[in-house]
């Protein structure tokens, strides 16, 4: 695998990647449907590499779908997904196992694993997937928990934290396997209005800092517009308007975009 | 009715033989139906039906016949086919297979309790699906199923006087042996009756505080 080298890079590293600028993740008439209920439509789209690009929608639209697409955390009944050139979607498993490792999640509810400590969290997958040594993997976990405010929460259970310091331990999980595209699922949806400010600005820091393609699913308007490159509108499985968030978010051309934003914003 | 002092002193010796061999049997025999239970659990999630329809009728037919049968079964028919085993381990075999029926029961509900958040983070951290279980989900899932695990515990204790009818002398066969020689009823039996409530209430004890240790 040619495309490992990049996921050795820190990501803080500002060196820009070989494919900088290039095509990162191409859908090609991916449907998915959940019994009769077809979710996506023959959907089209692509994402370039290191750009951060925000999926907004009613709810039901879609978007949370292609998160999990991209995770393999679902299948799509048809269509093509590729990253970096190979194919995700259709691919044996072995194949796919290489291609997720550019890809990490953050989940609206964390998911972070309750039996083991928060430095665990960070250095269990560095050293059973991308096989770093332990204390390699726990030097990078402690650079990273500090990066998210929390280095001394190392030993810690993350039953112990609050919602907030939850997900940025989370965040910085997906960050500890150095991915190429970073896929934020409403990622401040589960928490409590005070917290969500804190998590939003670590959120912003990686995305100036680093190279890393940023997939995004939000409901906090002033957020899309404040670190997208790209805002993609969906409704019914289908992207019906895309551009600049200054372009979305000031002067839709869409009737259904301009309802949505002015019913949430 | 008199109750005669001097025959529980008498009893005594016989009781702590009989002692050992039921806490041997309860201890081995917990031992193999949780493992046991967990190997069946794993093997009915196995991607091929030819591996799960086997276990799932073979569990299905332990869980359903009367564990006596399968004491007698393993102790008289198995030794025609040229297999043969000391009673003490037919009968530790026995109750650990009948109860790993159960136990899998248990432990597939303690799986299932694991949110699929747990499944979908470990994906999305590529985790190998061995790692998955034996770091992810295992350790949650026995986390909850302690307790139940705990009652069949207690279960396995009030069966193991079934040893008796495959000769294993454990407390009620040392009780009746004493008996039969001293023609004395009341003081046996009484003694192993408290000594049971009281191996109960330790293990429950035990449990108690390892679930404490293990549920943080």
């Amino acid at each position: 695998m040619s495309a490992d080298s990049p996921l050795m890079k820190e990501p803080d590293a500002t060196a820009g990647p070989a494919t900088a600028g290039g095509e990162l993740i191409r859908l090609e008439e991916v449907t998915k449907r959940f019994g009769t209920n077809t979710v996506l439509d023959r959907l089209d789209f692509s994402v370039d590499a290191g750009k951060h690009v925000t999926l907004i929608g009613p709810s039901g639209s879609g978007k949370t779908t292609i998160l999990r697409l991209l995770m393999t955390l679902t299948k799509p009944d048809e269509g093509t997904i590729t990253v970096d050139g190979e194919p995700l979607f259709p691919a044996p498993e072995k194949q796919v196992r290489e291609v997720r490792k550019k890809i990490g999640m953050v989940f609206q509810q964390f998911n972070l694993f309750p039996n083991m400590s928060v430095l665990r969290n960070l250095t269990e997958a560095p050293v059973q997937v991308l096989g770093m040594s332990k204390d390699e993997a726990e030097a990078r976990a402690r650079e990273l928990l500090e990066l998210v405010g929390l280095a001394d929460k190392c030993d810690a259970r993350p039953t112990m934290l609050s919602g907030g310091q939850q997900q940025r331990v989370a965040i910085a999980r997906a960050l500890a396997m150095r991915p190429r595209v970073l896929l934020l699922d409403e990622v401040t949806s589960a928490l409590d209005p005070e917290l969500v400010a804190g998590v939003l600005d670590l959120l912003r820091d990686i995305a100036r800092s680093t190279d890393i393609t940023m997939l995004c699913v939000t409901h906090e308007m002033n957020f899309a517009r404040d670190i997208s490159d790209q805002v993609l509108m969906f409704d019914s499985g289908r992207v019906i308007e895309s551009g600049p968030p200054e372009q979305i978010f000031g002067d839709p051309e869409q009737e259904r975009t301009r309802e949505f934003l002015s019913a949430v914003l | 009715m008199n109750w005669d002092w001097n025959a529980v002193g008498d009893f005594m010796p016989d009781l702590w033989h009989g002692l050992l061999v039921t806490l041997q049997a309860l201890a081995l025999g917990s031992l193999l139906s949780f493992s046991l239970g967990l190997l069946w659990t794993l093997l009915m999630r196995a991607p091929s039906r030819w591996v799960r329809w086997p276990v799932g009728v073979v569990t299905e037919f332990v869980r359903n016949t009367p564990l006596l049968v399968q004491l007698f079964f393993l102790f008289y028919v198995l030794p025609e086919w040229g297999v043969t085993f000391s009673a003490l381990s037919t009968g530790v075999f026995a109750i650990g297979l009948h109860y790993s029926t159960y136990t899998m029961q248990v432990y597939r509900a303690g799986i299932e309790a694991v949110p699929v958040g747990q499944w979908e983070a470990a994906t999305a951290l590529n985790l190998p699906r061995r790692r998955t279980w034996t770091a992810v989900i295992l350790p949650q899932a026995i986390r909850r199923v302690i307790p139940a695990l705990g009652n069949y515990v207690i279960s396995m204790l009030k069966d193991t006087p079934l040893l008796m009818v495959i000769t294993v002398l454990e407390m009620l066969g040392r009780a009746r042996l004493f008996s039969q020689e001293h023609f004395q009823f009341t003081e046996p039996l009484t003694v192993i009756g408290v000594a049971f409530i009281l191996i109960s209430y330790l293990a429950s004890l035990l449990l108690r505080a390892l679930e404490r240790r293990l549920v943080r």
